[in-house]
């Protein structure tokens, strides 16, 4: 067993893991943050996406020693300070770009990390950006438009509904 | 103007809230003081014979608590199956038993070898590895055709030529519908393959099984749709748990689209085997897992035929579908391809003549259950693939070739046993034509060839049976459960409400739909309205959600409650303002004397329930709580026209979806943004079917499509946006909400609108395909057009 030590939204956060946990299952199984989701073995879904020192990770392709002393934000720590929603998770609520919800943590962690370095993506944009994220309800409809209007695009216009 | 509260509103899902910011409760985030985990040990070949298992060593490493094994399950009932068929000749189907744990014989790669429970997982993996397996391998059955052959090796010794059913509908029809194809003016014949998809909800399954021996009670935790018929299965016919003593609880699940109603194995396990170690004990399936041991979908493979009489008039339809089952009988397998396919096959067609023949078949593969759409996605593919090849034929086109055959008198009686209750086609085909805009389709076309691609457009019909039923019609067909739903309305003293339901949301936002209808009802503010749904200790009973059934079944169950409870607050009403029961009308929360100003507000009458000092208690038993169970008397008919524009590279034969729309007809909504959703993963899903996804088996039975890396989930930018518009409303007649149901429109409408489109498009710039089987990939295309 190793200890390791990281920020974890905001926060010091450490414990014992084997050489071979995932910053995944650290973040599951160790801190109880139980947002990150496990959707694949293969690290093909992006139900898992975190922020590893500000940049989009899957916390699948991570070994949790990797992660030692770096800073880490996860979707428990998206809200805002008065536990409000953020702008990419109310544009996430108020466009329906969500159904069951499993996906959703590492859709808005992708978005995120996208409007980060693109602050008005294109729909081909964003589309292209979400190839790592898998979502099985919605038909990615309300998931690229709610990122499009988290940018401040006008989205009244996408085809009709 | 929109409403801004009640039915036919769109208010943000109240769901959101936990699952935007982490803290959703799905099986998996549950840990049970002390549990152990599972590990699996699965079968890698399709199909041998177990002389052997030796699993000292394993049993002797770290950790390990207890290894099962088939021979600990000799005594326990197999996974039943919810479905009797009775093939054309009257005989029942073939109905083999389905181990929890292989018993002596392996059938399938995934199925259950033995069981290790260890302290963790990792202990669990490493000692299963120990384990010593002496098979011996028999020749795999993968092709339906060659299964049926004489002399085919046998998935299941007492299961000849492995043929499950022969299945004839409505063999009353068979002799006319032979005639009437002899006599036809032209006949299209098109065989063609519904490409076997894996459902792949984003969540993998969970179960954890928790018994306590002090009160001899077990509790299972599971991904399901349905936690209550999971009581009932697993209780009464696997491990004979009696229904007080077990409790199945579904919380947050993450998608299910058919594959989490089925009653698995792993499910029975932790539960059983939880009892024989008193601990809790937790599995948590893999992605990879899952490709192995969820219940796959569809996998067709059918000629149908299509006759027309000299004006283009349909006159008969016959078909024969084999229809794969895998290894084993999943829960509803056998009723997918059968009541859920064959009645379905008038479409939206006056078809006077119409023969269904399936044979379901037994392979060495995963088992073979409903997925989205469950044998009505098959039914509209083959139809709508087969009209748009007779208008080829014919030279006609093909959306006024639909129109003159549609049905349109209604109640009409199919004559494959449905009777259709409302529907508008040349409606929902007009709505199309507009929001599809079909006239602009010439002028885009030759914008993409001026560009150097070839553009198609695809058009059809669809027409689904939503919320199977009455119990009886359903029972005497051979079904083993009812199909009701209930619903609980308990009004607390204060005025709020919670409603206890049968039905399961796993992404459907019933907690936020559901109180709109109570909202409306009652004239009281959503907010005080709660669902609770997917656990057995808090709802009484409860036949899931699947089927396209949670508003038409358990909305109209919780609408039979609600209007007892209000029938029931009238009475206290009347005795408050000293009035007649009869005269008391309630409106916006209030309950007023007609043609009076005397009112009493819906919060006093609650309290009054619950504080009976001003009360008729010799006429009313104090509270508010009612139930209504709610069978339906007619399944529901939703409907609707979808049409697709792909362009086609012809260097390539790559094809992307450049447009696609749908008009449907789902009757009274009840909110707005959530049927949209709907229909957008429906469709998703169904261009996934059309041109990306399919399960390949090779000849040894090893499933060569078993990840993400191989299984091509549809992506972000393979869709395009979608135009999807419900305003052609034709309310159901029969539930009192008039309601029809919209989760699984999308995917049955959607497949032949791309393939037709594809076609359409290599029927253009002088290329002439006649069909291509789905997934409609860039090498099928390509070597299509090559001739």
């Amino acid at each position: 067993m190793t200890q390791v030590s990281m920020t974890v939204n905001g926060k010091a956060a450490s414990g014992d893991v084997e050489g071979r946990t995932l910053l995944s299952a650290f973040l599951r199984e160790n801190l109880g943050l139980t947002g990150t989701h496990i959707g694949c073995d293969t690290s093909q879904c992006g139900a898992c996406v975190v922020h590893v020192d500000g940049n989009a990770v899957k916390a699948c392709t991570m070994l949790a020693v990797e992660a030692d002393g770096a800073s880490v934000d996860t979707i428990e720590g998206q809200a805002n300070a008065d536990g409000s929603l953020n702008v990419i998770q109310q544009a996430f609520q108020d466009h329906h770009g969500l159904q069951c919800g499993f996906c959703t943590p590492g859709m808005v962690m992708s978005a995120a990390a996208l409007l980060k370095d693109n602050p008005k993506p294109t729909e081909a944009e964003v589309r292209h950006y979400l190839e790592g994220n898998l979502c099985r309800c919605t038909g990615y409809h309300n998931i690229v438009k709610a990122i499009m209007a988290a940018s401040g695009q006008d989205v009244g216009a996408i085809a009709a509904e | 103007m929109p409403k801004d509260h009640g039915i036919g509103a769109a208010p943000k899902r109240r769901e959101d809230l936990r699952f935007l910011t982490g803290t959703g409760n799905y099986t998996d985030d549950i840990n049970l003081n002390g549990q152990a985990h599972v590990f699996f040990l699965r079968a890698d070949v399709a199909h041998a014979k177990i002389n052997g298992l030796n699993s000292d060593a394993a049993a002797a490493m770290p950790g390990v608590v207890r290894i099962f094994t088939g021979a600990d399950f000799e005594g326990v009932g197999g996974l039943p199956c919810g479905w009797q068929i009775h093939s054309k000749d009257g005989s029942p189907m073939n109905e083999p038993p389905h181990p929890v744990i292989a018993q002596g014989k392996i059938r399938y790669v995934g199925e259950i070898v033995a069981a290790v429970v260890a302290d963790t997982l990792e202990q669990a993996r490493d000692a299963a590895e120990a384990i010593e397996l002496d098979l011996e391998e028999l020749p795999a059955v993968v092709d339906m055709k060659a299964a049926l052959a004489d002399g085919s090796a046998l998935v299941h010794d007492e299961v000849p030529n492995n043929r499950c059913y022969d299945w004839g509908f409505v063999e009353d029809n068979a002799a006319a519908t032979d005639e009437a194809i002899k006599n036809a003016a032209h006949v299209t014949t098109l065989e063609l393959v519904n490409n076997r998809l894996v459902a792949n909800p984003m969540e993998p399954r969970v179960a954890i099984g928790d018994y306590t021996r002090h009160n001899d009670e077990s509790t299972l935790y599971t991904t399901s749709q349905n936690p209550h018929v999971i009581r009932l299965l697993m209780g009464a016919f696997v491990l004979g748990i009696p229904e007080h003593k077990l409790r199945v609880i579904a919380p947050d699940v993450g998608g299910g689209f058919g594959t989490k109603i089925f009653h698995y194995a792993e499910e029975a396990f932790v539960t059983f085997a939880s009892k024989q170690i008193n601990r809790a004990i937790k599995w948590t399936s893999s992605r990879s897992e899952a490709f192995i041991s969820d219940a796959q979908g569809r996998d067709h493979v059918t000629t149908i035929e299509l006759a027309l009489d000299a004006d283009n008039n349909f006159t008969a339809v016959r078909t024969h579908t084999l229809a794969n089952m895998g290894a084993y009988l999943s829960t509803f397998s056998t009723s997918v391809p059968t009541y859920l396919h064959g009645t379905l096959m008038a479409g939206n067609y006056t078809t006077p003549n119409i023969h269904v023949n399936v044979q379901a078949v037994f392979t060495n593969t995963v088992p073979v259950d409903a997925y989205r759409g469950a044998g009505r996605p098959e039914a509209t593919f083959q139809l709508e693939r087969v009209i748009d090849k007779a208008a080829r034929e014919l030279g006609v086109d093909p959306i006024a070739l639909r129109r003159q055959n549609f049905i349109s008198e209604f109640p009409y009686a199919t004559p494959v046993a449905l009777e259709y209750d409302t529907g508008d086609y040349p409606a929902t085909m007009d709505k199309l034509e507009e929001i599809a805009d079909i006239a602009g389709f010439a002028a885009r076309r030759a914008a993409s060839e001026a560009n150097g691609k070839l553009r198609g457009l695809g058009v059809n019909c669809y027409i689904e049976a939503c919320g199977i039923a009455p119990s009886n019609v359903a029972g005497a067909l051979g079904a083993r459960a009812g199909l009701y739903e209930s619903a609980t309305v308990r009004v607390n003293a204060t005025g709020g409400v919670v409603v206890m339901t049968g039905a399961h949301s796993h992404g459907q936002g019933h907690e936020t739909s559901f109180p709109q209808v109570i909202a409306e009802m009652i004239g009281i503010d959503e907010g005080q309205v709660e669902i609770v749904h997917g656990d057995t200790g808090r709802g009484a009973m409860g036949m899931g959600t699947y089927g396209s059934r949670s508003i038409a079944v358990g909305g109209a169950a919780m609408v039979r409650a609600t209007e007892k409870i209000i029938n029931k607050a009238k009475k206290i009403a009347a005795h408050l303002l000293e009035a007649s029961d009869a005269d008391i009308e309630l409106k916006d929360g209030t309950f007023t004397v007609a043609g009076t100003d005397k009112s009493v507000a819906w919060g006093d009458v609650c309290l009054t329930a619950y504080v009976p000092h001003n009360y008729p208690l010799e006429d009313l038993e104090p509270g508010l709580e009612e139930t209504a169970f709610y069978d339906p008397a007619n399944f529901t008919f939703p409907s609707g026209a979808y049409a697709c524009e792909v362009e086609v590279d012809p260097d390539t034969g790559a094809v992307s979806v450049e447009r696609f729309s749908a008009a449907d007809d789902f009757g009274n909504i009840i909110n707005p943004m959530i049927v949209d959703g709907q229909v957008h993963g429906g469709i998703g899903q169904g261009i996934g079917q059309a041109l990306r996804e399919t399960t390949v088996f090779d000849e040894n039975g090893q499933l060569l499509s078993a990840s993400y890396m191989d299984y091509a989930m549809p992506r972000a930018d393979d869709v395009p946006f979608y135009a999807v518009d419900h305003s052609c409303q034709t309310p159901c007649t029969h539930n009192p909400l008039g309601v029809k149901g919209c989760g699984e429109a999308g995917a049955i409408g959607s497949p032949p609108a791309v393939v037709n489109a594809v076609i359409d498009a290599l029927n253009s710039g002088g290329h002439k395909v006649e069909h291509i089987n789905m997934p409609v990939s860039p090498s099928r295309v390509w070597s299509a057009m090559q001739g």
